[in-house]
């Protein structure tokens, strides 16, 4: 019988992803065992003309990593996925849009203003901003251009499946590549992960109170953190009633609150308005009837930074994709 | 007729890094450039952010090195908010950065860089990865390679939570301690871990510095630049990976600046190229004057090198009696060749897990308190640590809610961009005379790529240490004449 072929490929993304399958340790060589690997420019030396010259559908999966931000990265992802009968969005940026996502709160020029014009460190009296073609004498180098706005991959290519996390642990990517080679998939579109919060599996939970209720909000580094309370009960924002569940708490057993990197469960279709009416409903809600306008305008004040709190993974996966950026502003 | 050479690194299609080589009408060097095809705009996006959040967004930046901004960040809330950490706070972050160091240093050396050495230049390509080096160090040595990666990256998770993506650093210390079970799991891996160390300058010594071929490349002059470098030291000038002054010596070694992480804008200036989106740093008190390397160029380089350079020594034994023979064998301080990388890694290596074993056999890690609240208003903070590739930046400010209104990140290997693109074009012109490419080009201009273990590119990203190229070689209307690869 002849082993199914997979690819893997990265867009904008850290390397992260690339380290997680690293640290397989030892399973990657069941991986390895089980498929013929075609592409993976991380270890391998495949070329793009390879992939073109492939039948279609000839690729049996593909994990694909990164967000979406230059013309070559959609190019790349709408051959493979040409090529590929299932292909998964493997990781927060790819699933989600991730910490990188965030850039959609500005566009390419405000972004290259920054980096190039505004940093102290950087003296650019001419104004020089990276080019996509450059001609010095007869010499012309190249660059591929940087997009307004960062994309999740199903926004580019269909995706069959999602493995979520930044990065994805161990035993999710596991379970999730045993799903595929032993063809026992949930229907298309399936985060292959728990479908429950991660409240739901929280060490502390068994702790938590039947009702909890923040009558104020606390930043983490204003306050002792408790090792064994529940982040809200402390006053602490914690994405976790609106994430799903299956990254083994890592951050909780760190003792820091959630930041939502595995995304909504799957009834979920906003991670960030998910999070922020989660906490907003138990916000003063012990006295909320002697609670004036200006009491709750004061409280809801407590709350910094709600868009990039809430949306910190997932602003373009999200209703609201991006700021519309306005002249001037 | 003039050539153009691409090196395209196919393990980034999109491209992390591109060299693009131009030759002469003679069919000589004439230019080389090192491009970085890629920009994400950390700098920006973090603006409106809640400052205490960066040491969770700022590691983003890199998954094969989040541990070093973590720490860069979580310094530079301390700072901010004008709050010091707790000593056994202080004492935890240096444990968990001097694991990430030794883990890093492990894979750079083994996976990555090592292979060139372990393996030889010359060794057939399929040869020359992790493989080819468990072939000539033996089976043993390969598992104890996996092995104490994996031990020292699990110091990162009990600690930090995710050892890709760390959690732990708040401003005025960390979010958890240490507890009594798991202070005996660290001292037993650091114990291993020097021990591995030294096995792994055993091995150095064996293979390569007995054997002369390997010697020469080291020393050649194709693999050298006189250049100013760059690096942190403790309050004896020892080199310290997480915390002291910035010293720069010039290309004799003699000290030309030290200055407080606070003070970094009076002497790191950035130059903007238009033909990459990465920035070049070099020295504001000697100027940009180009790609070129001597006393009258700002171009410094960063790194385990350029820390030994600039220091006057290591700050515990075994590593100390390593960094006399280096700089005995190579003839003094400093040594400007750039192979030398790989040694001074290993170097490192060993001190990085001396420091480990005390920092865990320190009975202070115990102490509970590992946070001190802050309560000065925010305004503006600087972190600054040793990343495997070099210095690491991180300026921040704010307004009075810590919600960030400007961020600057220099970051590692950023640091090394300018001496990059000059290295390569060094050993491109001892290997391509008349318009011949010699076949060894690629071994050889990967070779001084990799010396750097830079971040940006595939090299630390590639899993068997062979990292896959590709040279074009084109004529003026882009006709393709010859391609190499492997």
């Amino acid at each position: 019988m002849t082993k199914p072929k997979v690819a893997f490929y990265w867009n904008a993304s850290c390397g992260g992803c690339e380290e997680a399958v690293i640290d397989l340790a030892e399973d990657i060589l069941k991986v390895v065992e089980a498929v013929d690997i075609v592409f993976w420019p991380v270890a391998m030396d495949f070329k793009k003309k390879d992939i073109k010259a492939m039948k279609d559908g000839e690729i049996a999966v593909s994990f694909i990593n990164g967000a979406i931000r230059t013309e070559e990265q959609e190019e790349m992802v709408k051959l493979l996925r040409r090529k590929s009968g299932l292909v998964i969005a493997f990781g927060s940026c790819s699933h989600l849009g991730g910490i990188p996502g965030l850039a959609n709160f500005w566009d390419r020029d405000t972004i290259f203003e920054r980096v190039y014009k505004e940093i102290p460190s950087v003296i650019n009296p001419d104004g020089v901003l990276p080019q996509t073609k450059t001609q010095i004498g007869d010499k012309q180098l190249t660059l591929p251009e940087f997009w307004d706005t960062v994309k999740t991959l199903d926004q580019v290519i269909d995706v069959d499946y999602y493995i979520p996390g930044c990065a994805p642990p161990p035993d999710i990517i596991m379970d999730g590549i045993t799903a595929i080679l032993e063809g026992k998939l949930p229907e298309k579109g399936a985060v292959l992960a728990p479908d429950k919060s991660l409240c739901d599996t929280c060490p502390r939970s068994e702790k938590k109170p039947d009702k909890i209720s923040m009558k104020e909000i606390k930043r983490p580094h204003e306050i002792i953190l408790d090792p064994e309370k529940c982040f809200l009960e402390q006053g602490i924002i914690c994405l976790g009633p609106a994430t799903r569940s299956g990254c083994g708490e890592r951050c909780i057993n760190a003792n820091m609150p959630c930041r939502g990197c595995f995304g909504p469960t799957k009834e979920v279709i906003d991670h960030g308005a998910k999070g922020l009416s989660a906490i907003v409903s138990i916000l003063g809600i012990e006295e909320e009837e002697k609670l004036s306008d200006e009491d709750v305008q004061k409280l809801i004040d407590q709350i910094k930074d709600p868009a990039g709190l809430f949306y910190m993974y997932s602003l373009p996966s999200s209703l609201l994709r991006r700021k519309i950026m306005r002249k001037g502003e | 007729m003039v050539k153009k050479i691409t090196i395209d690194p196919i393990t980034r299609l999109e491209g992390h890094g591109k060299i693009e080589i131009f030759l002469n009408e003679k069919g000589n060097v004439d230019k080389a450039f090192f491009q970085v095809p890629e920009l994400r705009g950390f700098e920006k996006f973090s603006e409106g952010r809640m400052a205490e959040e960066m040491p969770r967004i700022t590691p983003k930046i890199c998954g094969v090195c989040p541990t070093a901004h973590h720490m860069a960040s979580g310094k530079a809330l301390d700072d901010l908010y004008k709050v010091d950490p707790p000593p056994a706070a202080k004492k935890i972050r240096e444990l968990i950065n001097s694991s990430f160091m030794a883990e890093d240093h492990t894979l750079h050396f083994f996976f990555l860089g090592g292979p060139d050495f372990i393996v030889g230049p010359q060794a057939p390509a399929k040869e020359r990865n992790i493989l080819g080096v468990i072939q000539k160090v033996g089976l043993d040595a390969g598992k104890k390679v996996i092995n104490i990666r994996k031990r020292l990256r699990d110091i990162i998770t009990k600690q930090g939570g995710k050892v890709i993506h760390p959690v732990c650093n708040l401003p005025g210390g960390i979010s958890k301690g240490v507890t009594k079970e798991d202070r005996e799991e660290y001292i037993q891996t650091g114990k291993d871990a020097v021990e591995f160390a030294k096995f792994s300058l055993k091995a150095f010594e064996d293979i390569v510095l007995k054997n002369n071929e390997y010697v020469d490349v080291i020393v050649g002059d194709i693999y050298k630049h006189k250049t100013y470098y760059m690096g942190l030291v403790d309050k004896d000038n020892k080199v310290n990976f997480y915390d002291g002054d910035i010293r720069v010596v010039d290309p004799e070694g003699k000290e030309f600046a030290k200055f407080k992480p606070s003070e970094y804008l009076n002497h790191i200036e950035e130059h903007v190229e238009q033909w990459s989106y990465v920035k070049f740093p070099y020295l504001k008190d000697v100027g940009w004057k180009g790609f070129v390397d001597g006393r009258d160029s700002g171009v410094y380089r960063v790194a385990p090198l350029a820390r030994l350079n600039v220091a006057d020594g290591m700050a515990t034994p075994l590593a100390q009696a390593e960094y006399e023979k280096l700089f005995d064998t190579l003839g003094g301080k400093p040594a400007h060749n750039t192979l030398a990388y790989h040694w001074a890694r290993l170097v490192e290596l060993l001190y990085a897990t001396e420091r480990l074993l005390e920092l865990a056999q320190d009975e202070e890690i115990l102490e509970p308190n590992v946070r001190n609240i802050p309560t000065a208003v925010p305004e503006e903070g600087i972190g600054v640590v040793e990343a495997p590739r070099g210095t690491l930046y991180h300026h921040y400010k704010t307004d009075e809610n810590g919600i960030i209104t400007g961020v600057n990140l220099i970051v590692a290997t950023v640091n090394n961009s300018a001496a990059m693109c000059m290295s390569i074009e060094k050993a491109a012109r001892g290997l391509i005379k008349g318009g011949k490419v010699s076949d060894g080009l690629l071994n050889m201009v990967e070779m001084a790529f990799r010396a750097y273990d830079p971040c940006l590119a595939c090299a630390t990203h590639s899993l068997p240490g062979n990292m896959p190229l590709e040279i074009k070689i084109c004529n003026l209307d882009g006709k393709l004449i010859k391609t190499l690869r492997r």
